[in-house]
């Protein structure tokens, strides 16, 4: 019983650093789900019951921007479809755990958490209580994030629009992206995204634009990755 | 927004994080795969990015008298040379306030 409680602590301090960041986001989440009129049960709703920023972020935009069900529902698809890897990689560690555990430790499976979790499994090998940790660190992740939602929640029926907050989306999501920012690959694939998304904000039906940009891009990363295997 | 269409969404969430791990014993994704999949953020967040930046309300491209693209680019700068995500945040925040208020 205290090496579980020991390894759930050690996944709550492991992940604590990378909490940082984590909190001005979901208040970023909070003010503009409060400015795009949500409402403030379903502004926290969505955190409980989707608990991933980027995809409600995502699902908040193309919601003010009139796009079908369909098209917010597949945008949200293609956003959480890192999350496959994420399972892929840890199903190793975790194909012998039992169905609640599964179900348990999905729900909390956040970029953060995966990230900390990986690497502590990956050197606990052996010990058959080490889905512990990634226990502390996705909770960690979700009371971070609950908390800060509902300090947006309050602070956006407070801030004027005058502040273009909106402008805050673009420039969260940015800043997820600035370890890309030296990869020249990884540079040639965010500007393919970008610019058919922009081109393809009015043309591309049903505001699809994003699901029609991140494939076109992800495109050009697999044929990237492919010609770059040809040369070794 | 209605409830159903929150909930289907968390659905979708929950399912791309269940389904690897319920269904795989080992770590079955090529390399190659896996690479690939690393370029999700990169190649979605863009398009996210992007619009709301470089066109204005009428949906049209703006390239001139339009803060956002200035402010972006230095938040980009200060990313690039911080690697910090709250600096990066408010550098591009704060310098597009001081754009909006003094010159446009």
């Amino acid at each position: 019983m205290k090496t579980r409680l020991k390894i759930l602590s050690r996944g709550i301090i492991d992940v604590s650093p990378l909490m940082i960041p984590v909190f001005p986001f979901g208040i970023i989440y909070g003010v503009i789900g409060m400015e795009l009129g949500l409402g403030s049960y379903m502004t926290l709703g969505a955190s409980i019951i989707m608990f991933a920023g980027a995809s409600q972020i995502v699902l908040l935009q193309l919601f003010s921007g009139g796009a079908s069900p369909l098209v917010m529902l597949s945008s949200v698809g293609a956003v959480n479809s890192r999350h496959l890897l994420y399972g892929a990689v840890l199903s190793e560690h975790l194909s012998t755990l039992r169905l609640t555990w599964k179900i348990i430790l999905s729900y909390v499976m956040v970029d953060q958490a995966f990230a900390v979790s990986n690497t502590y499994f990956k050197n606990n090998r052996n010990n058959k209580n080490k889905h512990y940790h990634l226990l502390g660190a996705g909770f960690t992740c979700w009371t971070i994030w609950q908390i800060s939602t509902i300090i947006g929640i309050v602070m956006g029926s407070i801030i004027p629009d005058e502040l273009g907050l909106s402008f805050t989306i673009s420039l969260t999501f940015l800043a997820l992206l600035i370890n890309d920012f030296r990869k020249f690959k990884n540079i040639i694939v965010m500007l393919v995204s970008g610019i058919i998304a922009t081109i393809g904000y009015n043309i591309i039906p049903f505001k699809a634009y994003i699901i029609v940009a991140a494939l076109a891009a992800l495109i050009v990363a697999a044929l990237l990755t492919v010609t770059d295997s040809e040369k070794k | 927004m209605h409830w159903s269409l929150i909930i289907y969404a968390g659905i979708i969430t929950f399912v791309t994080r269940f389904s690897m791990i319920f269904f795989l014993k080992k770590d079955i994704l090529g390399d190659k795969a896996k690479k690939v999949l690393s370029f999700v953020p990169a190649a979605i967040f863009p398009a996210i990015i992007f619009p709301p930046i470089f066109l204005d309300d009428t949906g049209t491209v703006d390239l001139e008298s339009n803060p956002k693209i200035l402010a972006a680019i230095f938040a980009i700068v200060v990313g690039y040379f911080s690697k910090n995500i709250i600096a990066t945040i408010f550098a591009g925040l704060i310098s597009y306030w001081f754009l909006i208020f003094f010159y446009f």
